[in-house]
C-alpha cells in the first residue's frame, strides 16, 4: 500500500515540469528519436509510392505483360509471375489497398475503442461493468478462427474485410485506453469539470482525451500494424476481396501458382518484405513512442547499473 | 474462493456468448447457406439429414426463440450435426481426430517459446545494455513483423524443399502404422520441427520483450538491493528474487498464449497441410461445410476458455494477493 503511495507521488512530481507544456516536449522528443526517425522515413516512402503508383506504372498491373516466370531483369526489375504479370507494378499497386486498408482499421478499432475505454472510464458502475465485460469477452475470443468464421458467412469483399478486422481488432485497445482513462477521471482536475457542470461528452474529449495522447498514439500504431498483418492473413487463406491488387493477395496466388515449388522467390519475397517493413516501421514509431513517454525504458544508465558493470 | 467462482462465470457468459454468435450468424446473414450446401452435396444426402441442417442452421419455421432453446439443447447434449465434407461423420468424430494434432504442435510451440523467450528476458534485462539485451531485441521485433505464414513459406522452401532436411507437409509419412513405436513418434517428431520452430521465431519475440521489461521494473524494487547487500550472489538474486517475481505477468501472457496455440495454428497448419483443428476448419469453410465450421469453433473457443481458467487457479496458487481480496 505505501509503495502504491509512493509510486504514485513519484510520477506526479516527474510529471509536474512537463506538464506545462506537455504536447512541445512530446513531439520534440518524437522528432529527435531515432526509432522514430527511421520509422517515420520508412513509412513516408510507403505512403508516396502508394499515392504515385498510377503514374509509376499506369494501367492495370495484374494485365499480363510478359512471358511468364521471367527473373528478375533491367527490363522486369522483379521478374514477372507464373501468369506473366510484372511483379514490380503489382507490389507496387498492392500498397494501396494494403495501406488503406490497414489505415481505416487502424482508425476506426483506435476508435471504437476509445469510446468505449471513456465511456467506461467516466461513467463508471454498471457500464463499466458491462462494457469491459463485452471487451474481456472479444479479448478472450480466439481472433483468427473469429476471423475465418465471419468472412465465410459475409459476402466476400473490401467493406467486409474492414468490417471483420475491426470486430476483432477493437477489444485490445479498448481495455488499454479504459485503464488510462480511469487513471485519468480520478484526478482533481476531472472532478473540478464535473462540479463545474461541464456535459459527459465535453469531460470525455476535452478533458480527459488529451492527457492520453500519446496512448492513443501507441494504440493505433498497433492497431494499424494488426490491420496490415490480418489483412495480408485472410487475403493468403483466400478469403479476402480476390478482385484487388494487394500484398496478401499477391501471396496468395504466389502460393497458389506454387512459385516456392518453382523456385520462383522474386514472386514471392517483395510483398512479404514489404509487410514487414511497414510492420516494423510502425514498430519503431511505437517504442519511440514508449520511450519518450516512460522515462523507465530510457537509455540512462542507472547509478546500480554502473556499479553492477564495475564490479564485473 | 470468490474470485476463482467470479472468473467461472466469466468464462461461461464468454462461451455463452459464441455460442450465441455461432446461433445468430447464419440466421442474420445475407444469402442462405443451406441452399448454397445442398447444392454440393444433394445426392449424398437423406431427407432426415436435410432436415436436421436446416434446424441447424435455422432454415424451419419455428419462432427464433424456439429454434435457440433447441440448439442450446443439441450443443450440450453433444450433437453438433454430420460433417458435410466428410459426409456422413458426426462432427464430433472429425474433432476429435484432429484436436491431438493441434494440442501436440501448439503446445510443444508454446512451452519452447515461452521458455526461452522469457530466459533471454531475464538475461536481457539483468546486463541492461549487454549483448543480449541489445542485439536481440530489435532483431526479434524484425522477424516478428514479417507475416506469419510468409516466414513459414520461406523455412518450408528453405529447409523442406531446398535443403530437403525435413518433410514439408503433413503429421507423418503417409503408410506409417501409428502407435507408439519409436519409428511413429521418431517420425512424427520430424514433422513437427519446421511448424513448431517457425511459431517459436515469431511469437519469442513478444516474450523476452514483456518479461525484460517487467524484470527492468522488479530490478528497481528495493528487496533486490537488500538481497545484494546481504552478498547473494548475482545468479541466484536474479532467478530466485527478481525473475520469481517477475514472472507473474508471463504466467497470464502464458494462458494467452495457449489461447493462440487453439486458434492461432490455424496458419501454421494450412501453410504445412498439418491435420490439425485450424487446417481442418480452413477445410470446411471453403467446402461449405457449416456443421463442421460451427462445431471446430465452439471446440476452439472452449479450448481457449478451459485453458484461461486453468490459468486463473493457477494465479491463485502463485499470488496470494489475489486471494486475500
Amino acid at each position: 500500500m505505501t509503495t502504491a503511495i509512493l509510486k504514485q507521488t513519484g510520477t506526479t512530481a516527474a510529471k509536474t515540469p512537463a506538464a506545462r507544456k506537455p504536447n512541445r516536449s512530446f513531439v520534440h522528443g518524437i522528432l529527435t528519436n531515432k526509432k522514430s526517425l527511421a520509422g517515420m522515413a520508412v513509412m513516408l516512402v510507403f505512403i508516396a509510392l502508394a499515392l504515385l503508383a498510377p503514374v509509376l506504372f499506369p494501367g492495370d498491373p495484374s494485365r499480363i505483360t510478359a512471358m511468364a516466370s521471367l527473373e528478375p531483369s533491367a527490363e522486369h526489375w522483379l521478374g514477372t509471375t507464373a501468369k506473366g504479370q510484372d511483379v514490380l507494378a503489382l507490389t507496387v499497386h498492392g500498397s494501396r489497398s494494403s495501406l488503406f486498408v490497414g489505415l481505416t482499421v487502424g482508425f476506426a478499432s483506435t476508435f471504437v475503442g476509445i469510446l468505449v475505454g471513456l465511456a467506461s472510464a467516466y461513467f463508471g458502475k454498471f457500464i463499466d461493468e458491462a462494457l469491459s465485460l463485452v471487451t474481456n469477452v472479444f479479448l478472450l475470443l480466439p481472433g483468427l478462427p473469429l476471423l475465418v468464421i465471419l468472412a465465410a458467412f459475409l459476402p466476400p469483399g473490401l467493406g467486409t474485410v474492414i468490417l471483420v478486422l475491426v470486430v476483432t481488432g477493437w477489444a485490445g485497445s479498448a481495455r488499454v485506453l479504459r485503464s488510462q482513462a480511469l487513471s485519468i477521471r480520478s484526478k482533481d482536475f476531472v472532478a473540478a469539470a464535473v462540479v463545474s457542470g461541464e456535459r459527459a461528452g465535453r469531460i470525455m474529449f476535452r478533458e480527459i482525451l488529451p492527457n492520453m495522447a500519446s496512448i492513443v498514439m501507441g494504440t493505433l500504431l498497433a492497431c494499424v500494424i494488426y490491420g496490415v498483418g490480418a489483412q495480408a492473413g485472410l487475403e493468403f487463406l483466400g478469403l479476402g476481396d480476390a478482385g484487388t491488387v494487394s500484398w496478401g493477395n499477391n501471396l496468395f496466388w504466389a502460393g497458389n501458382e506454387g512459385a516456392l515449388l518453382t523456385g520462383s522467390w522474386w514472386v514471392f519475397v517483395p510483398s512479404g518484405v514489404c509487410i514487414a517493413l511497414v510492420a516494423f516501421a510502425l514498430a519503431l514509431i511505437n517504442y519511440a513512442v514508449d520511450e519518450v513517454t516512460n522515462p523507465r525504458l530510457r537509455k540512462i544508465k542507472t547509478p546500480k547499473d554502473t556499479e553492477r558493470s564495475a564490479s564485473k | 474462493m470468490r474470485f476463482i467462482l467470479r472468473r467461472l462465470g466469466f468464462y461461461l457468459i464468454a462461451f455463452w456468448a459464441s455460442i450465441t454468435l455461432n446461433f445468430l450468424l447464419p440466421r442474420f446473414m445475407p444469402g442462405d447457406p443451406v441452399s448454397r450446401m445442398f447444392a454440393r452435396s444433394q445426392d449424398r444426402m437423406q431427407p432426415e439429414q436435410i432436415e436436421a441442417l436446416r434446424k441447424l442452421l435455422g432454415v424451419d419455421d419455428r419462432p427464433l426463440w424456439e429454434q435457440y432453446m433447441g440448439y442450446m439443447t443439441n450443443i450440450f447434449t453433444g450433437q453438433m450435426g454430420v460433417s458435410i465434407s466428410r459426409f456422413p461423420t458426426p462432427v464430433t468424430e472429425v474433432i476429435s481426430s484432429q484436436i491431438g494434432w493441434t494440442l501436440l504442435l501448439g503446445g510443444t510451440a508454446l512451452v519452447i517459446a515461452a521458455v526461452v523467450g522469457n530466459l533471454l528476458g531475464v538475461l536481457a534485462a539483468w546486463r541492461r545494455g549487454g549483448a543480449v539485451d541489445s542485439a536481440l531485441p530489435p532483431l526479434l521485433v524484425f522477424i516478428g513483423s514479417f507475416p506469419y505464414f510468409w516466414l513459414a513459406m520461406g523455412a518450408l522452401y528453405l529447409f523442406g524443399v531446398v535443403l530437403n532436411w525435413f518433410p514439408i507437409r503433413h503429421a507423418f509419412t503417409a503408410g506409417l502404422e501409428p502407435g507408439f513405436t519409436w519409428g511413429f513418434i521418431g517420425d512424427v517428431g520430424a514433422h513437427l520441427v519446421l511448424p513448431a520452430l517457425t511459431i517459436v521465431l515469431v511469437s519469442i519475440g513478444g516474450w523476452m520483450l514483456g518479461m525484460r521489461n517487467t524484470m527492468i521494473a522488479t530490478n528497481s524494487e528495493d528487496y533486490i538491493t537488500m538481497a545484494e547487500a546481504k552478498g547473494l550472489r548475482p545468479s541466484r538474486i536474479m532467478l530466485r528474487y527478481a525473475a520469481r517475481n517477475a514472472m507473474l505477468p508471463s504466467v497470464t501472457s502464458f494462458g494467452m498464449g495457449l489461447g493462440f496455440v487453439v486458434g492461432g495454428a490455424l496458419l501454421t497448419e494450412v501453410v504445412f497441410a498439418y491435420p490439425g483443428v485450424g487446417y481442418q476448419l480452413l477445410n470446411a469453410v471453403q467446402g461449405l461445410d457449416y456443421p463442421l465450421m460451427q462445431g471446430l469453433f465452439l471446440t476452439i473457443t472452449a479450448a481457449v476458455l478451459l485453458a484461461n481458467f486453468l490459468v486463473d487457479i493457477l494465479y491463485v496458487r502463485l499470488d496470494p494477493r489475489v486471494r486475500s481480496n
